[in-house]
């Protein structure tokens, strides 16, 4: 069983300049599964993100991914990470941005055609990322979060500020890769998303409010639609 | 440390500079032009252009490629590239490398042309051999590159960069020897000139001195680059506190 886990959390403690950010935290994740961390903004998603990719200090508790404890150099070829903003270099095209990132990562450049073809971005291979939308670099973001075909996606707020249409081609991909045995962490803010997701972490002022399917949210809180569970659920919380 | 990354570095930063066609013009047109102006200013002054104009082949390269890359790579914190690179297999020498040999090739186009043009059309004549003053033009542009990759840190942002070039630049200037002789300095600034990087850039150019002179010149500006593109190691965290 230990061996399909792609994340053991345990007691996860961050603590920055005496402001405690994540509050022990326990979660597992395992392969195949797509997982979405819903919140408000402020809650610690990107902290917590941020902590699984180890370049966030743990101050206490431990995050282990993929068996290997969080921030280990092993694992820099093994997570996809798609940060909050795009992180691409905008004075370089979509394929050079694709092609430079493929050779950190030593990949093969066909996986640059590849990604491409997922996120649908084959048409503007070769233009400048500056001439490209929000939505277009979200997607050449996520494209280069799946270029080494890693194990494990942390995608932060990837679908944020998209129009519908490609939220949910986004969250179809999403699907896809998870069903291909990737385990996916998506954050979100919108608690609309939740549906989406096979199960759902809520977090609030970092604590873990919940941890189960978004039926079970329903079914538990009794709410019509998520953002009044979330509602329901905080005015619940002792 | 992967040779293969770092040229793939070097490579991707040449690759952004190509897209930026202006900001190539001006690194290569403004110091020529400069040059060129300093050559007709001192037209009624024989012998001020051979004097001031090597000096200034060792000042352009270290205050262009310092503005440059202190931006480029405080670009590279604010956009968030940089923390992905870190979460991926890349070295940071690697990057930092990558940048140096990036911009240490600018130096060189920049400066070759430079001296070129001074020798040529500003009519330079220089008892220095070209040689010498177009290696310190290289080691002048690295001394940039790797100041601005070090001091790129303190700036949180592009405004704070940019101002960082006078805080840097200008007491050099002032301490290299361009305006007041350094013989002619108060002691204790004397003793601060003579340890500023510009001013081993200013007398490996100066004429007329010993081999052990020049060979320790270069030696002090090697220390310097090494030294600070350590410190720009150091400055890029891979983990926040």
């Amino acid at each position: 069983m230990s061996s399909t886990l792609a994340l053991e959390v345990s007691q996860l403690r961050v603590v920055r300049q005496h402001n405690e950010i994540l509050k022990s935290l326990s979660f597992d994740v395992a392969a195949g599964e797509l997982v979405g961390l819903l919140g408000p903004s402020g809650s610690g998603k990107s902290t917590l993100m941020r902590s699984l990719l180890g370049v966030q200090a743990i101050t206490s508790g431990s995050a282990v991914i993929l068996g290997e404890n969080a921030g280990s150099p092993a694992l820099r070829r093994r997570i996809g990470y798609m940060a909050q903003g795009s992180a691409i270099y905008t004075d370089l095209s979509v394929s050079e941005n694709l092609a430079y990132f493929a050779g950190v990562l030593g990949v093969d450049r066909s996986r640059v055609h590849h990604v491409l073809e997922v996120v649908n971005l084959r048409a503007l291979a070769a233009r400048l990322v500056s001439s490209l939308s929000g939505g277009e670099r979200s997607r050449v973001s996520l494209a280069v979060a799946m270029l080494g075909a890693p194990p494990l996606l942390i995608l932060d707020e990837p679908t944020v500020g998209l129009d519908p249409v490609l939220r949910q081609d986004l969250w179809n991909t999403f699907t896809q890769l998870a069903s291909n045995g990737t385990a996916v962490l998506v954050s979100s803010h919108v608690m609309d998303e939740a549906a989406r997701c096979a199960r759902l972490l809520l977090l609030r002022e970092g604590h873990l409010l919940f941890d189960d399917t978004p039926a079970q949210l329903l079914s538990r809180t009794g709410a019509g639609d998520y953002d009044d569970a979330f509602v329901r659920l905080i005015k619940g919380a002792p | 440390m992967s040779l293969r990354r770092t040229a793939l570095t070097m490579r991707r930063i040449m690759q952004q500079l190509r897209h930026d066609p202006r900001t190539i013009v001006l690194l290569l047109v403004v110091p020529s032009a400069l040059v060129g102006l300093l050559a007709w200013s001192l037209q009624n002054r024989p012998g001020d252009f051979d004097q001031f104009g090597p000096r200034l082949l060792g000042i352009f390269p270290l205050t262009v490629m310092f503005l440059v890359t202190s931006v480029t790579t405080l670009r590279e914190r604010t956009n968030a590239t940089l923390e992905r690179l870190l979460t991926m297999p890349l070295a940071k020498a690697e990057l930092i490398l990558g940048y140096a040999g990036a911009f240490g090739l600018v130096a060189v186009v920049q400066s070759a042309l430079v001296s070129t043009l001074s020798y040529t059309w500003f009519g330079l004549s220089h008892q220095g051999v070209p040689w010498r003053v177009s290696l310190v033009a290289l080691c002048a542009g690295l001394l940039g590159t790797s100041f601005g990759l070090a001091l790129s840190a303190l700036a949180t942002t592009e405004f704070q960069a940019v101002q960082f070039m006078p805080a840097f630049i200008l007491p050099q200037l002032l301490l290299c020897g361009l305006i007041v002789p350094l013989a002619q300095l108060p002691d204790a600034l004397r003793y601060v000139a003579d340890v500023v990087p510009m001013s081993a850039a200013v007398h490996a150019i100066t004429p007329g001195q010993s081999r052990t002179y020049y060979v320790e010149q270069f030696a002090i500006m090697l220390g310097y680059i090494g030294a600070a593109l350590m410190v720009g190691s150091t400055t890029l965290g891979r983990r926040t506190k």
